[in-house]
C-alpha cells in the first residue's frame, strides 16, 4: 500500500486531512505511540484506527471515561453542597436546615457564583461522557455533616466555609492528580485544566471569606501555606488533615525550592505556597466518601 | 531550522516536523511509523542534546521552539521571568497600598513575588543548559507609584498566566512536566482570584470578563490561550524579541 497516495486521495475530498492528522491531536499521538510497537505489516489496521480517531468516530478511551466520571462525582458533591445552602437561603424554600446568615450580600453572591460554576461543570462532564456518564448523585445521597464531624455545617457560617475550603482545595488536588491520565486526549485535558484553575479561584476566594469571617482572629492565605505549627494542613481544622496531606512538599523534580537561586526570601512556607500538590484518586475517594451516605459511596 | 550534524538528529527532526509540510511531512510520517523501539530510544538520546535555543542572528532575541516539551517549559520560564520581574519592581518601587488592609496587601504581594521567583528559578534549574536567557522587560506602561495601576497589571499578568498554562498543558508530552505545570497554574489562579477581589470583591472567577482570554462562563471554564496569542499580549512588557517556531 502507498500511504502517500492514500493521503493525497483523501486530501481531494477533505482539504483539512493534514490538520486532522496534526500530531498534537489525540489520533496522531496514539498512532505515534503505536508506532513503537507495531510492524509495517500491521500498518493498515493502525491507519484505520488513526483515521477513525481523527474523524471523531470512536468513544472516549476507558481511562478517560474513568477520570471524567470521577470528576463528575466530585462536581456533584460540590454542587449539592453549595446548592443546598443557596436554596435554603431562598425565601419560601422547603429547605429549612440552613440556619446561618450570610454576613452580607457579597458573600451569598460569591457562593451562588461558585454553585453556578459547579453546576456548569456537572453539565459539561455529563455532556462529554454521554451514555458513559455515571448515575446522578442526588442531594439525598449526600451527608455534608459527615456523620456529625461537621454537624454545624449548615447552622454555622464558619463551619460551612471551612468545609467549602476543604472541597475546593481537594478539587484542585484531584484534577491535578488525574491530568496525566488525560494526555491521550488533549481536548479533554484542555477542558479539565480549565475546570482545575476555576476550582483554584474558588479556593482562593473561600479562603478570603474565611479570613473576613474570622474578623482578625485568624488569617487564611488565598494560597495553601504551612500550618501554624509547620504542619501541611493550614486550614486550622484538624479534621481535614487528609485534604492537605503532602501539601508541604518543598522539593520539585529534584530541585529544593527553599532558597532556590540564592533567594533567601523563599522560605519553607513560600516554597510550599509556590506549588500546589496533587492528590491520588484513592485519597480523594476517602475524603469524598465522608460526605456520601452508605450505599452511595464511591 | 539549524543544520543537523548527524543522522540521529535528522531523524528526530523529521519525526517532530509538522505534517503540514507536505513534502517532508509525508516522508517523515512514514519513517516514524516504521521506527522501532530502538529508533525511539536513539531519538530520546538525541533530545537530550542542548540545541541552544538562543538564536545568535536574533541579536539578543530568544526563540521558543514548540517542537518538544523543552520549548513549552521555556515558554513557561519566559512568563515566570516576566511575572517575577513585575513583582520585584513593585517591591523596589515601594508601591503604597491603601485602605485598612494595606499591610495585608503589601505582605501578600511580597508572598506572590517569592512564588514567582520560585517558579522562575525552578524552570531555570530544571531546564539547565536548555534554558533561554534572561528577558529584558518593559514596564513603561505601568505606573508603579499607583496602586490601581499595579493591581491592574497584576491582574493582567495572573489571568494571562492562567490562560497560558491552560493553553500549553495539552502540548506537553511528558506527564511529569504536565504535573509540574499543574502545580504552578493553580497557584497562579489563586493569585489571580486574590488580585481580582482586591480590585472588585466577588470578581475572583468572573469568567465572562475572561472571555477574551478563552474562558467560557456558561461551561464554567477558565481562560486558555495558545502561545502565539499569549505572547502577542505579553509582548508589550518585553523588550527582548521572542520568536516562536514549530507551534
Amino acid at each position: 500500500m502507498n500511504i502517500v497516495n492514500i493521503l493525497e486521495e483523501i486530501e481531494k475530498v477533505d482539504g483539512e486531512v493534514y490538520e486532522r492528522l496534526n500530531p498534537r491531536r489525540a489520533a496522531m499521538k496514539s498512532f505515534f505511540n503505536m508506532g513503537k510497537k507495531i510492524s509495517l505489516a500491521a500498518m493498515p489496521l493502525a491507519l484505520g484506527s488513526m483515521f477513525q480517531k481523527a474523524y471523531g468516530q470512536t468513544a472516549l478511551p476507558t481511562a478517560v471515561v474513568e477520570v471524567l466520571n470521577f470528576a463528575l462525582s466530585l462536581e456533584y458533591l460540590e454542587y449539592h453542597f453549595y446548592n443546598h445552602c443557596i436554596v435554603g437561603k431562598t425565601a419560601g424554600s422547603s429547605v429549612t436546615d440552613v440556619t446561618f446568615n450570610f454576613p452580607n450580600a457579597a458573600s451569598q453572591a460569591a457562593i451562588t457564583t461558585i454553585r453556578d460554576h459547579e453546576k456548569a461543570h456537572v453539565d459539561l462532564l455529563i455532556g462529554a461522557l454521554g451514555s458513559s456518564a455515571r448515575a446522578p448523585i442526588a442531594y439525598a445521597d449526600t451527608d455534608f455533616r459527615a456523620g456529625g464531624a461537621f454537624a454545624s455545617v449548615y447552622s454555622d457560617y464558619n463551619t460551612f466555609l471551612a468545609v467549602a475550603q476543604g472541597f475546593e482545595d481537594t478539587g484542585v488536588r484531584a484534577y491535578k492528580g488525574q491530568a496525566g491520565n488525560l494526555l491521550v486526549s488533549p481536548g479533554v485535558l484542555q477542558t479539565a485544566l480549565q475546570i482545575h484553575s476555576v476550582e483554584a479561584r474558588h479556593a482562593s476566594h473561600i479562603r478570603q471569606m474565611r479570613t473576613a469571617a474570622a474578623n482578625g482572629s485568624a488569617v487564611y492565605k488565598p494560597w495553601v501555606s504551612l500550618g501554624a505549627s509547620g504542619q501541611a494542613n493550614d486550614s486550622g481544622v484538624a479534621a481535614v488533615d487528609a485534604v492537605y496531606a503532602g501539601e508541604d512538599l518543598t522539593v520539585q523534580a529534584g530541585a529544593n525550592i527553599v532558597g532556590i537561586g540564592g533567594n533567601a526570601g523563599i522560605t519553607k512556607a513560600a516554597a510550599v505556597e509556590s506549588f500546589d500538590e496533587p492528590l491520588d484518586k484513592a485519597s480523594v475517594v476517602t475524603i469524598a466518601n465522608l460526605f456520601l451516605r452508605d450505599g452511595k459511596k464511591l | 531550522m539549524t543544520m543537523k550534524n548527524n543522522e540521529l538528529e535528522t531523524k528526530n527532526e523529521l519525526q517532530e516536523k509538522s505534517l503540514f509540510d507536505k513534502t517532508v511531512g509525508r516522508r517523515s510520517f512514514l519513517q516514524y511509523a516504521g521506527a522501532g523501539a530502538a529508533g525511539i530510544a536513539l531519538v530520546a538520546a538525541g533530545c537530550k542534546k542542548d540545541r541552544g535555543y538562543e538564536d545568535p542572528t536574533m541579536n539578543g532575541g530568544v526563540t521558543l521552539d514548540f517542537k518538544n516539551d523543552i520549548g513549552v517549559l521555556n515558554y513557561a520560564y519566559a512568563l515566570e521571568q516576566l511575572e517575577a520581574a513585575f513583582y520585584i519592581q513593585v517591591a523596589n518601587s515601594n508601591t503604597q497600598f491603601t485602605g485598612s488592609n494595606a499591610a495585608a496587601k503589601k505582605a501578600y504581594f511580597q508572598d506572590i513575588q517569592f512564588h514567582e521567583i520560585a517558579h522562575r528559578e525552578f524552570f531555570k534549574a530544571a531546564l539547565t543548559t536548555s534554558a533561554i536567557g534572561s528577558l529584558q522587560v518593559d514596564f513603561s506602561s505601568i505606573d508603579f507609584t499607583s496602586e490601581s495601576s499595579v493591581l491592574g497589571a497584576a491582574m493582567a499578568f495572573e489571568d494571562l498566566g492562567v490562560a497560558a498554562y491552560n493553553g500549553a498543558g495539552p502540548r506537553l508530552k511528558d506527564g511529569n512536566f504536565l504535573l509540574l505545570a499543574g502545580k504552578i497554574v493553580s497557584v497562579e489562579a489563586r493569585h489571580a482570584a486574590y488580585v481580582r477581589d482586591l480590585i472588585s470583591n466577588g470578581s475572583f472567577a468572573d469568567l465572562n470578563s475572561l472571555a477574551s482570554l478563552g474562558a467560557n462562563n456558561s461551561a464554567g471554564l477558565d481562560a486558555a490561550l495558545t502561545p502565539d496569542k499569549v505572547l502577542a499580549i505579553a509582548g508589550k512588557y518585553v523588550k527582548t524579541k521572542i520568536s516562536v517556531i514549530n507551534l
